[in-house]
């Protein structure tokens, strides 16, 4: 029995390593991203944020999660106990289990499935049940409000995500994270300089669908208190922000993979660009040198000792990062680059996507619930279809004449198909901007 | 082994929360254990290595209609709607129907056997290496042989969705 057991699991050992690596490291992370974003806001609002809990604020996550673990957990008293407890799993289960198909380098991915991207999609949808029944559980009227707009917003979004990663499966033949990554690394370029308008219809299109500003009316503050989570308290709480923040990840994951090259240099193929594989390295250093420079002037002993830490891992990680550069060829150092840095280049990818997230969310206010289904149905999903439409009449023209297309280069084919679907998007615009503006519908 | 009990986990799973979406008074309840029925029954398409259909059930049935009928059944008054009576309670013709239904499935198995030397339904299981990829296979098939039938299906579902967009319309 036991050697049956471990014969079934013998094979799988290593994706279960990995699995649990994200699961342990997910709520670390999560955290961090957090802490970064309040960091960036304070920046952008010209504050110095969280400064207390460890140096520059950066124990913080960890404060909160024991406060939140401590905190009460309270039920309210007509809600629907057993969906009030399974909503913010799912949440965040969805989320988790969308992580398994995609590609963090590679040799670290838990599952390269034919299906990769599509299962990504399925399943990250999913979390939308953590959502709306939550707000339907917890029986409140803010709950159920935040809730139905959250269902509305996700279901009216998803067709235009859908479209524009349809965009970019064409160019990549394959729904394969690893095949998509292959195909932009085959041909010299990454996808989203052939489909400009993918990307950028994906970009708000993912924004819309993990709930965040402008686009955050499910948990709209000044309306609704908190949207869907105005009931839950405590560590269901801080599960369903754990869920919101691995969503963003996985988007950002998403676009990474089918428009931002995966885990690919920039240039990559590129021999002249090749100096650009000691940036990680130098990175790194920079950061650690950094710490170490601002140890002293810590206030507390602690903290000078954390900051001497925050260092040295960061010096580890530029040993990482740089041996393969100087070991000499053939020495396992030198095989294990391409996984040591396609990870490096993937999470900065990452890290720049989530980046922006929080740059738009600081910019732009809030927008009207009317104005967000407007946008939606009216601009976003006419012209993603229009970009898959052009996009096929592209791939078509740069097929060389023998494969039965014209052997137009694919800079003119693409370009031209590109200013198609842009005209058509400013002839949308210029006929919304025209119509009589529609009374604010107060329905939601 | 573990091939048999992950199947009967997914069959039992889906038997039990069919017949829970049923029994349930509370619409939310009986959406959710349709939800896991239909994900039970994807579970069984991945473990017949059809990734392609079970993440299109993933897709369409989880994350598009059970979303929409959530959606409505949130709207529903459920206070009120649980203290009516739900159902019509006709025990004889459902008795009659089980009893009818269950005799043709018997009678497909007996005579089956009675024919064949074979035993019916005890396909050779294919190694999931040697298949061809399913997605793949699956685009193929829909555009190649089955051209006209998947024409006309999405012609109708495009008729239907003029239909509801003109009946919306009429309505403002």
């Amino acid at each position: 029995m036991l050697n049956s057991l471990y014969e079934f699991f013998k094979p799988h050992l290593l994706p279960l390593l990995f699995a649990l690596v994200i699961v342990a490291l997910l709520p670390l992370v999560a955290g961090y991203v957090v802490l970064l974003e309040r960091k960036v806001m304070a920046d952008m609002q010209a504050r110095l944020g969280p400064m207390r809990v460890g140096p520059h604020g950066l124990l913080q996550p960890i404060a909160d999660a024991l406060k939140l673990l401590i905190k009460e957990d309270i039920i309210p008293e007509n809600a629907d106990k057993w969906i009030f407890w399974l909503a913010p799993l799912t949440s965040v289960a969805a989320a988790m289990l969308a992580m398994a198909a995609i590609p963090f380098g590679p040799f670290f991915q838990i599952a390269d499935l034919n299906i990769g991207l599509l299962f990504i999609l399925g399943i990250g949808s999913m979390g939308l049940f953590g959502i709306v029944l939550g707000g339907w559980a917890s029986n409140s009227h803010y709950s159920l409000l935040g809730a139905l707009r959250s269902a509305a917003q996700l279901v009216s979004y998803e067709t235009a995500a859908g479209m524009a990663i349809v965009s970019g499966v064409l160019l990549g033949g394959t729904l394969s994270t690893r095949g998509l990554v292959e195909a932009q690394a085959s041909g010299h370029v990454w996808f989203i300089f052939v489909a400009p308008v993918g990307f950028f219809i994906y970009l708000v299109a993912s924004i819309a669908e993990t709930n965040r500003a402008p686009f955050d009316l499910p948990e709209a503050e000044s309306e609704l208190v908190a949207g869907y989570m105005t009931e839950y308290s405590g560590f269901r709480w801080a599960l369903y922000f754990l869920g919101e923040y691995a969503n963003m990840i996985v988007v950002a994951s998403i676009a990474t993979t089918l428009f931002l090259g995966g885990w690919l240099r920039p240039f990559s193929s590129w021999h002249k660009a090749d100096f650009l594989d000691y940036f990680p390295m130098l990175l790194m250093l920079l950061v650690a040198g950094y710490s170490l420079y601002r140890a002293p002037k810590q206030p507390v002993a602690v903290q000078k000792i954390f900051m001497v830490a925050v260092a040295g891992l960061c010096f580890l990680l530029a040993v990482v990062l740089g041996l393969p550069q100087f070991a000499p060829a053939g020495s396992a150092f030198v095989a294990m680059k391409p996984g040591v840095h396609g990870a490096f280049w993937f999470l900065l990818k990452v890290g720049v996507y989530l980046y922006l997230f929080l740059w738009l969310r600081f910019t732009f206010p809030r927008f009207r619930f009317d104005q967000l289904m407007k946008v939606g149905w009216h601009l976003l999903i006419p012209v993603s279809i229009v970009n898959v439409f052009g996009i096929g009449v592209a791939l078509y023209l740069h097929r060389s004449p023998e494969q039965g297309g014209y052997g137009w280069g694919m800079i003119s084919s693409v370009g031209v198909t590109t200013l198609f679907t842009l005209l058509i998007a400013a002839w949308l615009l210029k006929k919304h901007e025209q119509a009589p503006a529609t009374p604010a519908a107060e329905k939601f | 082994m573990f091939d048999t009990i992950g199947f009967y986990f997914f069959a039992g799973l889906a038997v039990i929360s069919a017949v829970l979406v049923v029994t349930r008074r509370n619409a939310v309840h009986s959406a959710i254990f349709l939800i896991t029925a239909l994900l039970a029954t994807a579970g069984i398409f991945l473990q017949l290595h059809a990734e392609f259909l079970f993440i299109v059930q993933v897709i369409l049935y989880v994350g598009g209609i059970m979303v929409l009928f959530v959606f409505v059944i949130m709207l529903v008054n459920l206070d009120v709607a649980i203290h009516q009576m739900q159902f019509n309670r006709m025990w004889l013709v459902a008795l009659l129907l089980t009893i009818a239904l269950g005799a043709q499935v018997y009678m497909v198995f007996h005579y089956a056997h009675a024919g064949m030397t074979e035993p019916l339904f005890h396909l050779q299981p294919a190694r999931a290496s040697d298949l061809e990829p399913n997605t793949e296979l699956i685009g193929a098939t829909l555009f190649s042989q089955y051209m006209l039938p998947f024409e006309i299906a999405s012609i109708l579902l495009l008729v239907a969705m003029i239909g509801a967009v003109v009946m919306a319309k009429r309505k403002v």
